[in-house]
């Protein structure tokens, strides 16, 4: 059954620069108990979309539903059922955890000792009892983002709306998060999550939109969308930039589609049709053009891959330029 | 992390979100996290407390011996002009915090969840007013320290407090509205000094109107600001013989602040309610 669906969303904000399409006629529909994954770079609209679902933004055109509710009616009757963490729908630093806690079960109108007692039980869920009565200024990047899960959960909603949930933390918080989140899923929760992160998206996503210039590009499992792209591909790390333009012309020949280079022009790579037989033929052609290699592979397609053949440009890095250049 | 454990079952909300019952408690609750806020952050507290203390001390020490009241003690005169002064200043709290809040993404916390809207506005005012009230108390207390007194009895002197805090309560709206418009908080901070300074100092919070130029005069006799000095110092008694300017507003000043307070909030609660509903972070 589908719990999330949103039909031709358009939102357009005015900007000295001109107009910026944050949504420009974006259709989704989300199966419940999935998790749906919105990829794209900054500025592409995702944000937006979540934020139009959430009914923190009322768009232009277009309508959207949450659970059989629709948003622009009955936006309160769409806050009983959700949740909310992220970039925005932050905690307040002054207050301990559990008075936060609080704080959003008051409001969803629990009743104090009702709040009081499902706080205490998400600060060990959460493993946060030591640290729930210390104001949460003093808490790590980590902590944090458990406590604003948490907020999240107090009403234990059907759908958990979660923006760019592990941005900026270290490598061992956004483990534990994602542990969180698929529990969560696994107890039956939709999650609607954006994510800047590939891996973020392929670990917890059944299903990804890739999103860009405020409408969604391209639909479906992290498998069906490297598909897209193509089987495997050679890669090869050159010693020397210099020498990209032979190595670039090697790959070209051997390749079923455009070779791509990083940024620095050192590591490139092309899909190919064959298995290992063409790795050996192309480390066998560059070893005769003289060009001399660091590392050399064949690897699958990653999401990465899908992006930029999607997109054209790489994942992150491009803050304001995409706004822009959307507009 | 022991996140095995089952869910709590059934913690869904079950009251509606509307109701005067529901926006009662959650004026309260908000009003509960704003007081809390201020407790644990000691910087605002200084400002409430301090400040006040401050002025009270360096007006009646330092202009006490220059300025002359006719017929009265400039220490009583100056004292109704210092509460206005920081009533008026205490409001552009409500503005900050709101544009903070904005700012550090709580106003969107409080907008996914089925609460009414209108109670994070009233939550802040209502804190606001509370804080207002203990800046008023410690300057009262320091007033009398250094010699204030109030000399029309009780009653008149409750009605003096009474009508700083209802204008202060009526004006912080008007902030809080700004704090909805504004960019980001220091704007606020800002522009209410650029406005503020003026509007309190041409006005009699400090002097006799009739000692300024022609033209300040003028201004400073139809100022609302005098309007609220010249009713808490009728009200505390401590007019001397300074003859009252000649115009309505300072002949009839209580009418002046109920009615001016009242015509704030009718015009401003709304405006900052409703705009407020379109206010996202930013």
């Amino acid at each position: 059954m589908t719990i999330i669906e949103a039909q031709d969303l358009r939102k357009t904000y005015r900007s000295r620069s001109g107009d910026v399409h944050a949504l420009d006629g974006l259709s989704l529909s989300v199966p419940e108990g999935t998790v749906k994954g919105l990829l794209g770079p900054n500025g592409a609209g995702k944000t937006t979309a979540v934020k139009v679902l959430n009914t923190l933004l009322r768009p232009d055109s277009g309508t959207a539903t949450v659970a059989g509710v629709d948003v622009l009616r009955d936006p309160e009757g769409v806050r009983r059922v959700i949740g909310a963490s992220g970039q925005y729908a932050a905690v307040d630093e002054h207050l301990t955890g559990r008075e936060n806690l609080e704080m959003v079960g008051r409001l969803y109108h629990l009743g104090g000792s009702t709040a009081k007692g499902r706080a205490q039980e998400l600060l060990e869920q959460f493993d946060l009892v030591d640290a729930g009565d210390r104001p949460v200024k003093g808490f790590s990047g980590g902590m944090r983002r458990r406590i604003d899960l948490a907020c999240a959960l107090v009403n234990n909603p059907q759908i958990l709306f979660l923006d760019e949930p592990t941005t900026g933390l270290d490598p061992r918080s956004r483990l534990g998060l994602w542990e969180v989140i698929k529990t969560l899923v696994g107890e039956g929760t939709t999650v609607l999550l954006t994510t800047q992160y590939l891996e973020e998206a392929d670990y917890l996503a059944d299903d990804i939109s890739v999103i860009d210039h405020g409408t969604v590009i391209a639909d479906g499992t992290a498998d069906e969308l490297k598909a897209q792209v193509g089987g495997h591909r050679v890669v090869v790390t050159l010693v020397d930039a210099g020498q990209s333009g032979a190595a670039r012309e090697v790959l070209r020949r051997h390749g079923t589609d455009d070779v791509q280079a990083d940024s620095a022009g050192r590591t490139l790579s092309v899909p190919v049709d064959g298995g290992p037989q063409t790795l050996q033929q192309v480390l066998a052609a560059l070893g005769e053009a003289g060009v001399e290699l660091h590392d050399a592979g064949m690897r699958r397609p990653t999401l990465d891959d899908v992006f930029l053949t999607l997109t054209g440009r790489e994942q992150a890095d491009d803050t304001d330029v995409d706004v822009k250049e959307s507009a | 992390m022991s996140t095995q454990t089952a869910p709590a079952p059934a913690a869904r909300p079950t009251a509606p979100g509307s109701g005067m019952g529901t926006w009662a408690s959650d004026v309260w609750t908000v009003t509960w996290r704003n007081l809390i806020k201020f407790r644990r952050n000691p910087e605002m507290l200084l400002f409430a407390v301090l400040q006040p203390i401050m002025f009270v001390l360096l007006f009646s020490q330092v202009y006490a011996g220059s300025i002359q009241i006719e017929g009265g003690d400039y220490t009583n005169y100056l004292m109704a002009g210092i509460f206005g002064q920081t009533v008026l200043f205490g409001s552009t709290f409500s503005g900050f915090q709101m544009a903070q809040d904005l700012k550090e993404g709580m106003i969107d916390r409080f907008r996914t969840l089925p609460m009414h809207d209108s109670a994070v506005l009233f939550g802040r005012t209502n804190a606001d007013l509370a804080l207002n009230a203990i800046s008023m108390v410690i300057m009262m207390l320091t007033g009398l320290a250094v010699g204030w007194r109030f000399t029309d009895g009780w009653v008149s002197f409750l009605g003096g407090v009474a009508i700083l805090l209802v204008f202060s309560y009526a004006f912080s709206w008007v902030m809080t509205l700004l704090g909805i418009i504004v960019p980001t908080p220091e704007v606020i901070n800002n522009a209410s000094f650029m406005i503020l300074f003026p509007l309190t100092f041409i006005s009699n919070a400090f002097v006799q109107t009739d000692t300024l130029p022609r033209v300040l005069e003028v201004i400073a006799n139809w100022n609302p600001i005098s309007a609220l000095v010249q009713a808490a110092r009728e009200l505390f008694g401590n007019t001397g013989d300074a003859p009252t300017p000649d115009t309505w507003p300072m002949q009839n000043p209580v009418v002046t602040v109920i009615v001016g307070s009242i015509l704030l909030m009718v015009i401003f609660v709304p405006l900052a309610v409703n705009r407020f509903r379109q206010a996202s972070s930013r």
